[in-house]
This record gives structure tokens, C-alpha cells and sequence, in this order.
């Protein structure tokens, strides 16, 4: 697969071509506990980097999932809409969220790395 | 989140150990509580049905009551019936206001010469301000803040308890008395704020840590944080004081009803009682019910509730997941054309309208012991 980036807002995006899977970090779902629903795009949808793309909610409250890059909404995770205790067990792998393709793939490089992203969740 | 962080909060005679459990400490009314432990909320809240979590809710406070008139007087401030209330035994009431707002809900018990009192964190200081400037006559209040505040909560409890405290098991629901647990003097109450059997026990603030190392060392309990707290609530139906009542809602308005004895519904003599008499005879403007999404997304506080030509009819004051009910549920008020079980209505979540429809309270059915 291609190279992993992260966002300050948490989510994680892995990058193959013009085309990214986008889920939120395992530190992301650590800080929000038990995860009860998650609200995904529509497919197609146009989606902009740092506006709405996705609602979590854990047992106490509901947080917004921002899109990590402009571009357009690809596939979604449909085993969440069942099963979204699959995000705490799972983040970054069967957790992902949704497929994009990406406008723009240069804005991905702007993103933290591992290496970065750990260092700014202090891990 | 609360706008004071933390390490500005106040803390309970137990908060070394919620540190040392891996408590995850936030801000509540003033104090650092745990919302939750590593197990998380959804373990904590089964683990409460099933089995027994144990609570630190020292936040809350304790208040006592002496003097002659201490029944009167009390009386006079809020709906419930006191003078018959009988030795050992606790009543649910509330203080209210000149409107018929609710300033605050409270448990209040019949300790022989003095009446033991248990507030919400949030509001004891108006609380103790509001009972000194209005209790009359030969009353002294006394408040108990050398005294910590556990609550075991579950169908173990009793089990559990009974081997600190043999003969707790005897309690019935809403009783509450001096009772020696672990050799340590303190008052326990068959009560609580999930809706299962339990206790809170009243016990020395510099004994409380001991008698909750004890507890947590029996094999049926776990220590449960503030977040199983409220989605226990929430699934028994109890009210949240500041949410799902306040000053705004009377106890009509909140289906309260049975908490208002037959004398004092009839005589009044409290703060607010020809607001509630009225709308005890002719019904009031809206009511609080419980409400279930049909889908799987929660409906939060504040969410607006629609009837089914789009005109805004209510409005959810709690609303969460339900961990037992193993789905979304909400309490709200709506109008009362509207309040009936099984009404149809929209929740605008997000700006989309989400089906739901107004359900019976409690969500899961209350489990006391009524001997």
C-alpha cells in the first residue's frame, strides 16, 4: 500500500495514486472511547479539505470528521453502519472510513507522517 | 466541557485512587471526577446490570437538618410529604421556585431528630443559600462536607454490602440508615441513579478511600466513572438536574407527579403551588417522555423535535446510547397533544429529520428491592 499521513484533527489518510482510504487514528479513537455510531458520506459526495465529511459518536458525545484533502467520495466502509466498535478495535485498518479520490495529491505532502503524527500526540 | 480545566477542580477524599485506577479525570460541577475507567463506559455500564459498579459521587451534597421545625420548614420549601414521612425512610422532592421551576432535585430521609439532605453538586451552594434564607422557625443547618459519598449500584450489591454490613440486605428501596459498615459508622440508603438495586453510603470523608479499597476488592464490583453514570440514568429515566429539569420545567411538565404526596398536591404551601395545582387540574403545555430513533444515530440534547408537518413541537434533554437497550434513546419535552406513547415524531439531527417515536420510561426496567 502506499504512504500514511495523518491530520491534526486526527484522521489518517493512506495514499495510493490519486486515490486515499481516510479513517481516524488509533489515539483518536483511545480519546473518544466506546464508538456507538458513525455517520458516513454519501458516495460521490465533494468533499473539502478541513470541512465536514463524517460524524463518531462515542456513548457521551457525537464529533465531526473533517476531510483530510479536497476531492470526491469513492466507496464507504458499509460494515460500520453494523458494526462501529469496529473504529476502537480497528482504527487504522478494517475502522477506515471512506475511499476518496484526491483533486489535488500534492495537498497530501503537506500532512504530518508516522513519525511526525506520534510526536504530536505525545506518544 | 466544562470551562474549568481539571487541575482548577475540586477534589473528592477519593480522587488518589481514581488516579491510581487510570481514572480519566475531567471536570464535573466543580470537581475532578473520572468519567471513565480503562474498562470504558460500556463495560462500566454492564458490569452495573450485571454484576455491581461502585461510584464516588462525594461531589453531591450532604446537608443535615435539626430543630424543632426542621419538618415545616422544610416543607414549606419543597412538594413532598415529610410530616409523614416515617423513621429510616428517604423521599425524592425537589426545591422549587415562585413559578413552579424546579431549583433543584434532592433525596431527603428521616434520620428520628434531624432530616439528612443529598444535592446535586452543581447547585449545593444555591441550594444552602436558598435553605438559610427560607427555612423559618427553630431549624439549624448543618453541612456534612467531612463525609464522602459512595454509591454500589447493581444486583450484586446487596450480596457485597452484606458481608461488610450483615443485615443490609434487609433494606428495602428508600430506606436509609445509620448502619456500621467494615466497623466504620456510617449511613447507607437503599437508593440510587441507575435504576438497579443498590446503595449510597454516607461514610467519614478520611475513611471513604478505605471503604472503597474494600468494596473494589470483592470480585462483583468494578469501579464505574461518571459516563455509565449517566447512560444508566438516562435508561432508567431519572432526570439530570440543569438538562432534563430546571427552573423553566414544573414538576408536571417533568412527569413528576408521584413525587408530590396527595397532602401537599391538595394544601399546597410550597413555593410555586398555584402554578402546579393549576396545571395538576388542567393539564400542562407539554411533558416530559421518553423518545427512541429509529435508526442507530443518537439524538442529543438540544435537538429539535418536529411533528410530521415540520412545526417544532419539543425539543430532547437527554440523549445518548443506551448500552442494555443496545441502541440510541433520548428524554424530551414535547407538547402534550403529542406526549402519548408511540406518537410518531422527526428529531432534526443535523439538519436531516430522523423518525422517532415517543417511548414508556424507564428504558430498562428498574430492578429495587421493595422487600
Amino acid at each position: 500500500m502506499g504512504e500514511k499521513r495523518y491530520t491534526e484533527d486526527h484522521e489518517w489518510l493512506e495514499v495510493d495514486g490519486d486515490t486515499a482510504v481516510v479513517g481516524i487514528s488509533n489515539h483518536a479513537q483511545e480519546q473518544l472511547g466506546d464508538i456507538v455510531f458513525v455517520e458516513l458520506p454519501e458516495v460521490g459526495k465533494a468533499l473539502e479539505k478541513g470541512k465536514d465529511a463524517a460524524v463518531v459518536e462515542s456513548v457521551k458525545a457525537a464529533s465531526e470528521i473533517y476531510a483530510p484533502a479536497d476531492g470526491e467520495v469513492l466507496e464507504v466502509n458499509e460494515v460500520l453502519n453494523d458494526e462501529p466498535a469496529k473504529v476502537n478495535s480497528a482504527a487504522e485498518g478494517d475502522g477506515w472510513f471512506f475511499k476518496m479520490k484526491l483533486s489535488d495529491p500534492a495537498q497530501v505532502a503537506e500532512l504530518m507522517d508516522e513519525a511526525a503524527y506520534k510526536a504530536f500526540v505525545g506518544d | 466541557m466544562d470551562q474549568t480545566s481539571a487541575s482548577q477542580a475540586k477534589q473528592t477524599p477519593l480522587f488518589a485512587l481514581h488516579q491510581e485506577l487510570g481514572g480519566k479525570i475531567v471536570p464535573f460541577a466543580g470537581y475532578a471526577l473520572p468519567v471513565q475507567y480503562p474498562a470504558g463506559i460500556m463495560a462500566e455500564h454492564k458490569q452495573t446490570r450485571e454484576a455491581a459498579g461502585l461510584f464516588d459521587v462525594s461531589h453531591m451534597g450532604q446537608v443535615k437538618l435539626e430543630g424543632a421545625d426542621r419538618i415545616a420548614a422544610l416543607e414549606a420549601l419543597v412538594p413532598a410529604e415529610l410530616a409523614g414521612l416515617a423513621v429510616g425512610r428517604q423521599r425524592y422532592s425537589f426545591f422549587t421556585n415562585d413559578q413552579g421551576g424546579i431549583l433543584d432535585d434532592l433525596m431527603i430521609s428521616n434520620q428520628g431528630d434531624w432530616l439528612f439532605l443529598v444535592v446535586n453538586a452543581a447547585c449545593k451552594e444555591a441550594d444552602i443559600a436558598h435553605l438559610k434564607a427560607n427555612l423559618k422557625g427553630d431549624v439549624t443547618l448543618t453541612e456534612m462536607s467531612e463525609r464522602a459519598l459512595l454509591a454500589l449500584q447493581g444486583p450484586k450489591a446487596a450480596d457485597v454490602l452484606a458481608r461488610l454490613a450483615p443485615g443490609v440486605q434487609t433494606l428495602k428501596f428508600m430506606d436509609c440508615k445509620p448502619v456500621e459498615v467494615d466497623g466504620i459508622a456510617c449511613f447507607v440508603s437503599r437508593s440510587g441513579y441507575t435504576g438497579e438495586d443498590g446503595y449510597e453510603i454516607s461514610v467519614p470523608a478520611e475513611k471513604g478511600e478505605a471503604l472503597a479499597r474494600r468494596l473494589l476488592a470483592e470480585d462483583e464490583v468494578e469501579a464505574s466513572g461518571l459516563g455509565a453514570r449517566d447512560s444508566l440514568r438516562l435508561e432508567a429515566g431519572l432526570c439530570l438536574y440543569g438538562h432534563d429539569i430546571d427552573t423553566t420545567t414544573t414538576p408536571v411538565e417533568a412527569d413528576l407527579v408521584w413525587a408530590m404526596q396527595k397532602r401537599r398536591r391538595e394544601e399546597g404551601g410550597f413555593p410555586g403551588a398555584a402554578v402546579v395545582q393549576k396545571q395538576l387540574a388542567e393539564g400542562a403545555p407539554r411533558r416530559r417522555v421518553g423518545l427512541l430513533p429509529e435508526g442507530r444515530a443518537p439524538m442529543r440534547e438540544g435537538t429539535v423535535l418536529q411533528n410530521d408537518k415540520g412545526e417544532e413541537v419539543g425539543t430532547v434533554t437527554s440523549g445518548g446510547f443506551g448500552p442494555t437497550v443496545g441502541g440510541p434513546v433520548a428524554m424530551g419535552y414535547v407538547t402534550t397533544a403529542l406526549a402519548a406513547e408511540g406518537t410518531s415524531l422527526q428529531a432534526v439531527v443535523r439538519g436531516k429529520p430522523m423518525p422517532c417515536k415517543v417511548a414508556a420510561l424507564p428504558f430498562v426496567k428498574h430492578n429495587y428491592f421493595r422487600g
